[in-house]
């Protein structure tokens, strides 16, 4: 069987929906965070396939600078998560309603 | 071939399943060790495409330390298992039809798309340690020393937030 790039996509698309979902349905920060970390993933995936298909190092180059992103992003994120939880004891986003005014 | 299409099937039914976990399990532990399974089946699928260096760097920056501090926080928070949803709730119900609707949208754009026939070059330099090395130092120097940046920003905005002030005693100071 020839494992052509269509099955890659395929399944990077369904992580990336599942990622929506996810961040859509979930009200527990942590949770909504990891779900995005799964869409970078997918497209991290998806980037991977193309670079392979075309032959071409650019899209991997890309990947490698999604990652450091993703790990500072993740970093903030879980510090702003840990002061959020200090403050209200909680991280249930349903309940956050410190900037709306 | 036909172990790189076996090997395939595996990582990918295991990485679905891995995602299914993440946004069913209402025990947030659990949903982080369904993501781990999943970045686990993506490096595997990074190998069947024959790109062992992201493999290799999803393994140790994905699985290895940003789950770890996942799942560092999950515990320091001491959080109790989400409420029950029903299926039928408004967001679920938004999010079923964004999701079937985008995944649609795709998989006719992925329909369209027809591959290249013969790839330029030599096969698969893409993947090569060497290739990204020189790629890094020459091509992509800038955004190389802009994730430094980046990176350091982070790691003092991270301290900055998560750090607990004293307030009182800093104005007994003053």
């Amino acid at each position: 069987m020839e494992l052509s790039i269509h099955y890659y996509l395929v399944i990077s698309a369904i992580m990336f929906v599942l990622g929506v979902m996810g961040v859509l349905t979930r009200r527990n920060a942590i949770v909504i965070f990891m779900c995005v970390e799964l869409m970078l993933n997918s497209v991290n995936l998806t980037l991977v396939a193309f670079s392979r298909e075309l032959n071409n190092a650019d899209g991997a180059m890309l990947v490698f600078f999604v990652m450091c992103v993703a790990a500072a992003e993740a970093v903030v994120g879980l510090a702003i998560i840990i002061s959020m939880f200090r403050n209200r004891q909680d991280i249930d986003i349903n309940n956050f309603n410190l900037f709306r005014w | 071939m036909e172990l790189q299409g076996l090997l395939f099937w595996i990582f990918a039914v295991l990485g679905i399943a891995g995602g299914i976990g993440l946004i069913l399990n209402r025990n947030p532990v659990y949903s982080a060790l369904s993501l781990i399974v999943n970045f686990f089946s993506i490096a595997g699928l990074y190998l069947t495409l024959e790109a062992e260096f992201i493999a290799i760097i999803q393994i140790l920056v994905y699985a290895g330390a940003i789950m770890v501090l996942f799942l560092f926080v999950i515990m320091l928070l001491n959080l109790s298992k989400e409420p029950k949803q029903s299926p039928f709730s408004p967001s679920v119900i938004v999010a079923a039809v964004m999701g079937i609707s985008f995944l649609v949208i795709m998989l006719i754009t992925f329909t369209e798309y027809t591959p290249v026939s013969e790839a330029a070059g030599d096969l698969f330099v893409f993947s090569k340690t060497e290739t990204i090395g020189k790629a890094m130092m020459t091509k992509y120097l800038y955004p190389f020393e802009m994730i430094s940046v980046i990176l350091i920003a982070a790691l003092i905005g991270a301290i900055v937030i998560a750090k607990k002030f004293n307030y009182e005693n800093e104005n007994k100071e003053n």
